[in-house]
């Protein structure tokens, strides 16, 4: 059986629950960041997927994947500099000790 | 069946490379890890033809936002404490394994209208007629570089010393 749409979405689906559980479950706050990445990617690999066997010719779903990693870049950006200030405030990157705002 | 092998190849080395991003105790090995996951993926495009975006995967992803990661590791000297999980292991599992089956299960009976159409290659010139060109997606251009700024100026400002 050749590789087909099926395929490469089972592939993107599976990579997606993996990092939604890493996601959940960790508590590094930049071991977080980084399943939260896995999830983009995971996104961006259906979107070129859906693009090259429903749309071959329009690319519109590589333009949408562009643009995801345009916001995953700034996010890692902005996501990476909030750790690092809560790191020199606080001394911890846990999210089990970032707990100012628990009532 | 080059692009069939090379598939498998990725699709196996990409999930064990996600897998030992959850599993991994350090923090470092976990960057790495998550390294190799992104490099599989620009695999992936490649066997998908999207030539440009596996390029672009590679300069950004393994080459710009990896670099940042490993940075902040290093700044953080968490290193040693390694990347435990919280109390949710085993709800965050069921709800993770729930959502992989109802998505499993939507896009297995659904039936999708595979075109037989040959993709365009390559695809740089024809991207960049979609993204700047007549009915194109100018605008989200424009509104992208205003993104990345203020992006910038955010984590500047952030990590700024007082």
């Amino acid at each position: 059986m050749s590789v087909g749409l099926e395929h490469y979405l089972v592939l993107s689906a599976v990579l997606f629950a993996i990092g939604l559980f890493g996601a959940l479950t960790k508590r590094n706050t930049i071991v977080i960041l980084m399943c939260v990445e896995v999830m983009l990617n995971a996104v961006n690999i259906a979107m070129v997927a859906f693009s090259r066997f429903i749309t071959p010719t329009l690319l519109t779903g590589q333009v949408f994947a562009i643009f995801i990693m345009v916001v995953a870049a700034a996010e890692a950006a902005v996501g990476l500099a909030i750790i690092i200030s809560i790191y020199r405030n606080r001394e911890t990157v846990e999210t089990t000790d970032i707990d100012l705002m628990k009532g | 069946m080059v692009v069939d092998i090379g598939f498998w190849i990725m699709a196996v080395v990409g999930v064990a490379a996600a897998v030992a991003v959850i599993l991994l105790r350090n923090v470092f090995h976990t960057a790495l890890a998550l390294v190799l996951c992104l490099l599989t993926v620009a695999g992936i495009y490649i066997t998908l033809s999207a030539d440009f975006l596996a390029v672009v995967q590679i300069l950004v992803y393994v080459g710009g936002i990896s670099i940042l990661i490993i940075l902040a590791i290093m700044l953080t000297r968490e290193v040693q404490r390694g990347s435990l999980s919280n109390r949710f292991r085993i709800p965050a599992f069921i709800i993770a394994a729930v959502f992989l089956g109802v998505i499993l299960f939507a896009l297995l009976n659904t039936p999708w209208q595979v075109s037989t159409a040959l993709p365009v290659e390559p695809t740089t010139a024809a991207l960049a007629g979609k993204l700047l060109g007549e009915g194109g997606f100018v605008l989200a251009v424009e509104i992208s570089a205003a993104l990345l700024l203020a992006a910038v100026l955010g984590a500047i400002v952030l990590v700024r010393e007082k």
